[in-house]
């Protein structure tokens, strides 16, 4: 068909509009200089890494072998060990959230716009749930090994005080997109206070925040598999061990049981998430 | 008018009164089992995990204290009242957290690159082999479901300690998680000007630069902004693992007690984790203007 096409006579289409057919010199330039800048940084980011450019060829055929030793995985004879530890993770992870949520309810209760309006009170919450989510997880985990000593109880501490920082702002922030309608219906049929709260937000907010509960628990199982590499508890004491050790094929093994336990956290908590979302459209 | 409600005779009421009374019972008896379910989890969990409120109880103090501790100076003076003494060490953190930062840019860029190249692999209206998108979302949520810090720990062994095993943990978890996300926008494209082009007989290349680019790119830009932000805060304990930036001096400055260089060093974290959030929010703010 490319041959039959129909002429077009570009020239004559230029000469009519022109506005369409010059370049943007200023639009262009501005994406030249946000690039050029980008590569600077990036490239300067090298030299000032002190990068030990000798290591690299024999990093990577190192991490070649690595992966080469990794085949077949086994776990050796810990097995019952390992799956103790994921246990151990998937509980931290469990009850790491839970701790957290009941923390963050009432005080993202209060940081909500709709219902303490004043800035004043507010506002003093929001900035310390950021303060609380700026620190990452495995840090307070250091910081509650400190108090309670080694083991899994500082890990759920740990995940509580991160996802409390979390939790808070998005329960915040929930309850601030709730509609005000349904209460107002509730009180325009005679019910008042409690009764709004009851049947006219609840039913609202809280499954989008049980909802929300239940993906942090899924976040919170990667989390938790992590947080024993400091030595808060769970599968990821065992795993940097092995990987100190060299022990590849325990290494894969740890690395594949966590994977596994990981998609099968996600496709339960899935499941869950669906009907959660489903009985709010159509309530039973 | 609150007189003129009609009620119902009871001879029609009663079928409808025991209906509700069976679903009121039957959404009752759901809840109950749930709440006796998710018990018995937490009690299993509890075990498991060695939880032991009486400890907690007993050492609650010692968190409330350690906050104490930490805005306390040697001297025994509160740190607020000699900032000189309580940042002594604010050159090297400084430099170090510039560190952070770089790491967490550059493997988000990298990250960024790769996901970029696989993403429109991984979307089936842009690539017609099945088994080619099948290898690339498997091999995406591969790198997206591993940590980074445990790609940390692997690359530190191969490649020495520094920034480096750093970087390319960060890039290597970046490339699955913004991979995800970008495959999922293009997937989800406006389909007629890739027909359009198609038809005009444009190119592999051609089509994706002139039909799919431009209703992706500003997305595209916005998730790997988010993205950095994250891997900023990730990046701050891969120096736990001996992987450069700012975590080494944090991880000695708590397993060594010295309670103001923590808080120290965790005031510096903060601030520069808010003033990123909130300029990558702006940023990300003008950028979903600018693709409407």
């Amino acid at each position: 068909m490319s041959g039959t096409s129909v002429d077009v006579d570009i020239a004559a289409l230029r000469a009519r509009h022109p506005a369409l057919f010059a370049p943007n010199w200023r639009r262009r330039g501005l994406i030249a200089g946000v690039i050029a800048v980008m590569t600077a940084v990036y490239v300067g980011a090298f030299a000032a890494f002190d990068v030990p450019w000798g290591r690299i060829g024999p990093g990577f055929r190192q991490l070649a072998w690595f992966v080469a030793e990794m085949v077949p995985p086994d776990p050796g004879d810990h097995l019952v060990t390992y799956l103790n530890a994921l246990g151990e993770t998937l509980a931290i992870a469990l009850l790491g959230t839970l701790l957290g949520a009941l923390l963050a309810l009432p005080l993202g209760v209060m940081a909500a716009r709709n219902v303490v309006p004043p800035a004043l009170f507010r506002l003093p919450i929001k900035r310390f749930f950021d303060a609380v989510r700026g620190v990452d997880t495995l840090v307070w985990a250091l910081i509650w090994i400190n108090v309670v000593g080694l083991g899994p109880f500082a890990g759920v501490l740990a995940i509580a005080t991160s996802d409390f920082g979390a939790l808070g702002k998005l329960i915040a922030e929930i309850i601030e997109s709730a509609d005000l309608k349904q209460p107002e219906g509730v009180r325009a049929t005679g019910g008042r206070g409690l009764a709004e709260v009851r049947f006219g937000l609840m039913p609202q907010v809280l499954p989008v925040i049980a909802g929300q509960i239940l993906y942090f628990i899924e976040s919170n199982t990667r989390s938790a598999t992590i947080i024993g590499v400091v030595g808060a508890g769970g599968i990821g004491l065992y795993l940097s061990e092995q990987i100190r050790v060299l022990e590849w094929r325990q290494v894969s093994f740890l690395i594949l049981l966590i994977l596994l336990s990981v998609a099968a956290i996600d496709f339960i908590s899935g499941k869950l998430r669906a009907a959660l979302a489903g009985r709010r459209v159509a309530p039973a | 008018m609150p007189g003129a409600v009609v009620l119902l005779p009871d001879r029609q009421l009663d079928p409808l009164r025991q209906a509700y009374r069976r679903a009121a019972r039957a959404r009752r008896l759901q809840a109950i089992a749930a709440v006796a379910g998710l018990t018995v989890l937490i009690g299993l969990s509890a075990i498991q995990a060695e939880v032991d409120p009486k400890t907690f109880i007993a050492k609650l103090g010692g968190f409330t204290s350690y906050f104490d501790r930490m805005a306390t100076l040697d001297s025994g003076a509160r740190v607020w009242t000699d900032p000189a003494a309580w940042f002594w060490s604010f050159r090297r953190s400084a430099r170090l957290i510039g560190e952070t930062i770089l790491m967490a840019y550059v493997g988000t860029m990298t990250g960024a690159i790769v996901a970029f190249a696989l993403n429109f692999v991984a979307s089936p209206n842009l690539t017609g082999r099945a088994w080619l998108v099948f290898a690339a979302r498997r091999l995406l949520e591969f790198c997206r479901t591993v940590p980074d810090i445990v790609f940390a720990l692997i690359f530190v062994v191969a490649f020495g300690l520094g920034p480096l095993p750093g970087v390319l943990a960060i890039a290597l978890h970046t490339a699955g998680a913004l991979g995800k996300q970008f495959f999922e926008t293009t997937e989800n494209i406006d389909m007629k000007p890739v027909e359009g082009l198609r038809a005009a007989g444009a190119s592999y290349v051609q089509v994706i630069r002139f039909a799919a680019l431009p209703q992706v790119l500003a997305s595209f830009a916005s998730f790997a902004l988010l993205r950095f932000e994250i891997n900023v805060r990730g990046a701050t304990v891969l120096g736990f693992v001996g992987a450069g930036g700012i975590g080494q001096d944090l991880m000695e400055a708590i397993r060594k007690f010295y309670y103001s260089d923590v808080s120290a060093i965790l005031v510096l974290i903060i601030g520069v984790v808010m003033t990123i959030d909130v300029s990558t929010q702006l940023l990300r703010r003008t950028l979903i203007a600018e693709g409407r």
